[in-house]
């Protein structure tokens, strides 16, 4: 049973891994632009038609299509994805060198927007209709509400023009200059997760043990403690999961505000220059992480229930 | 006397009705609002700060800031309702072709949107609107394709749940054509849930359009579009901080109002949550 499970997952991320790669490859082969014209322009050189012609050939431009895909596919297998044509160096290097900032900023992130929604989900919770539910929901409709990239701008102006706490240029991935984009990133997840939080414990609350272990005499803080939060957590675990999958991907836009050197400004940088070899690859890359991400959670989830252990 | 107790039964629908109709109305009636053309570079008010002339001040070209964010309504409410249109018609269409015929129809849509899930949506987004070429129609066609997807999964999921109900037996037992079952039966029973998705998705989705326009594969210069405007704002964050915080309470403000319009709507339509 579970080899067979196994194999099943196992069977739909490579699936998903050829689908995604296919659709990426077909919009950069659709898209308008000749990628040997814009090489060469990076270069400083302004190409003629032999030298045009000659670097299509080189890089295999001229092929048909599926042919292109299937050399690029073949590559990949192997651990070469190509090399970069705006950068000039092979698009695995660039990749692994832009993975550690982004990690960095994504784990910072979700740490801090735990820190900051599990006690504020809980207290809205338990203390459900009184004036702090009310601030509590008021503020992260606020924080819904307030695009990401807004809130980075007005956290660097206060904290970089201001009050000179960090450099605005930025460019560094140093701890002091992993503070704000990380502060950025959780404020706007933990307004979505402290109502998650919320919910997790409300439908916790209203079940009938818990009135049960009232009616026994059992004090109410020892049931939240002991009950009621163990039990809420475990949904909240595959949110988790999910919104860290996300963050992966998600960080361009506060990585570009803070000018920091991870793999969503690279990739946006990527794009605008038609680097192709290099969009590729990072598509490529971060659907596998978030997918194997994603099939941790679900093991971990299934580890953590005893219901689900029984029945698997 | 209906009309005035709806009103008092629902004040909260009435009152973000309200502002989201005045928010309608700056963007229809923008030429007749803005004291100046939001296109119009006056190069020697470059930078000009907030004074009794342009009360929100000038960008680097010296365009009327307040023009511009005004204008900016535009832009943003015409790519949004497209954009929640178009999600709307393809997904449920979709879902709904899956749900009723089943077959290899659904194996092929269901298995697309599985794909399209196990992603990040943004990524994906950014990629389709950069390698599109950059503009308004190709970041709309970018965040639909990736968010498609849980339309046609909610479609499917009612489709199923209606599908096996009594009276579509009935139907298909008195000879009804199946196309006559879709738009009679079915549909009308499930535009309601639809509808609520699509209301309290708009702010969400206006803050990804204005997203990708900050990084540049939305709208493009001169397009008054606000998302562009603080990209355009952020070389000057130090010199000129008004172009960063306008624009922004322009976004924030407009994002609200449609997330409380969402959620009064689904209060309205949908008595049970409102209960819970």
């Amino acid at each position: 049973m579970r080899g067979k499970q196994a194999l099943t997952h196992f069977l739909q991320i490579v699936i998903v891994l050829f689908g995604i790669s296919f659709f990426t490859f077909g919009l950069t082969y659709l898209s308008p632009g000749d990628p040997a014209e814009i090489m060469l322009t990076e270069c400083g050189n302004i190409p003629t038609e032999e030298l045009l012609e000659k670097t299509r050939e080189e890089l295999g431009l001229n092929e048909p299509f599926l042919v292109q895909y299937g050399n690029w596919l073949k590559g990949v297998v192997t651990g070469d994805m190509g090399i970069s044509y705006s950068m000039k160096v092979p698009v695995v290097q660039k990749l692994a060198s832009c993975f550690w900032p982004t990690l960095q900023l994504a784990l910072a992130a979700v740490v801090l927007m735990l820190l900051i929604s599990i006690p504020l989900g809980v207290l809205s919770a338990v203390y459900q209709n009184r004036w702090i539910d009310y601030l509590v929901r008021g503020i992260t409709f606020l924080g819904v509400s307030i695009p990401n990239f807004w809130l980075g701008l007005i956290l660097l102006s206060i904290f970089g023009v201001q009050l000179h706490w960090v450099s605005v240029s930025g460019g560094r991935s140093d701890l002091k200059s992993l503070i704000l984009p990380a502060i950025t990133l959780a404020i706007a997840m933990s307004a979505k997760y402290t109502r998650q939080v919320r919910t997790a414990v409300l439908d916790e609350l209203h079940k009938e043990y818990v009135m049960a272990a009232k009616m026994r005499g059992i004090k109410e803080k020892v049931i939240l403690w002991k009950n009621v939060l163990p039990n809420a957590m475990l949904p909240l675990i595959t949110l988790l999961g999910l919104s860290f999958g996300n963050l992966l991907g998600g960080t361009a836009v506060v990585e570009i505000i803070y000018n920091w050197p991870g793999m969503g400004s690279m990739a946006v940088k990527a794009i605008s220059c038609h680097d192709y070899p290099l969009i590729q690859g990072y598509v490529l890359w971060i659907a596998l992480l978030y997918m194997v991400i994603n099939l941790t959670v679900d093991w971990f989830y299934h580890r953590m229930d005893p219901r689900l252990k029984e029945e698997g | 006397m209906k009309c005035i107790k709806f009103i008092k039964n629902h004040k909260q629908f009435t009152m973000f009705s309200f502002f989201a109709l005045v928010i309608v109305g700056i963007a229809v009636f923008a030429p007749w609002i803005v004291p100046k053309d939001p296109y119009d570079a006056v190069m020697t008010d470059s930078l000009v700060a907030p004074c009794s002339e342009y009360i929100w001040g000038t960008d680097k070209l010296g365009r009327d800031l307040f023009s511009r964010v005004i204008y900016g309504t535009r832009s943003s409410l015409i790519m949004v309702f497209t954009l929640v249109s178009v999600i709307f018609v393809v997904g449920t269409c979709l879902g709904v072709l899956a749900g009723f015929f089943g077959g290899i129809l659904e194996q092929i849509i269901m298995r697309l949107a599985d794909m399209m899930v196990s992603f990040p949506g943004l990524v994906l987004a950014i990629a389709i609107a950069g390698l599109l070429g950059p503009n308004m129609v190709n970041a709309v066609i970018a965040i639909a394709a990736v968010s498609w997807t849980k339309y046609a999964r909610l479609a499917r999921s009612l489709v199923l749940k209606i599908k096996n109900s009594l009276y579509i037996k009935a139907a298909r037992l008195t000879g009804t054509k199946n196309w006559k079952i879709i738009l009679r039966y079915i549909l009308p029973n499930m535009i309601t849930t639809m509808i609520i998705t699509a209301a309290t998705d708009i702010g969400g989705m206006m803050m990804e359009l204005a997203g990708l326009s900050f990084l540049g594969f939305g709208a493009q210069p001169p397009t008054p579009e606000w998302g562009l405007m603080l990209n355009e704002g952020r070389t000057y964050i130090s010199k000129a901080p008004w172009l960063m915080i306008y624009p922004g309470i322009a976004i924030v403000i407009v994002v609200i109002v449609f997330n409380m319009l969402g959620d009064s709507v689904r209060d309205l339509l949908d008595p049970r949550q409102e209960r819970k």
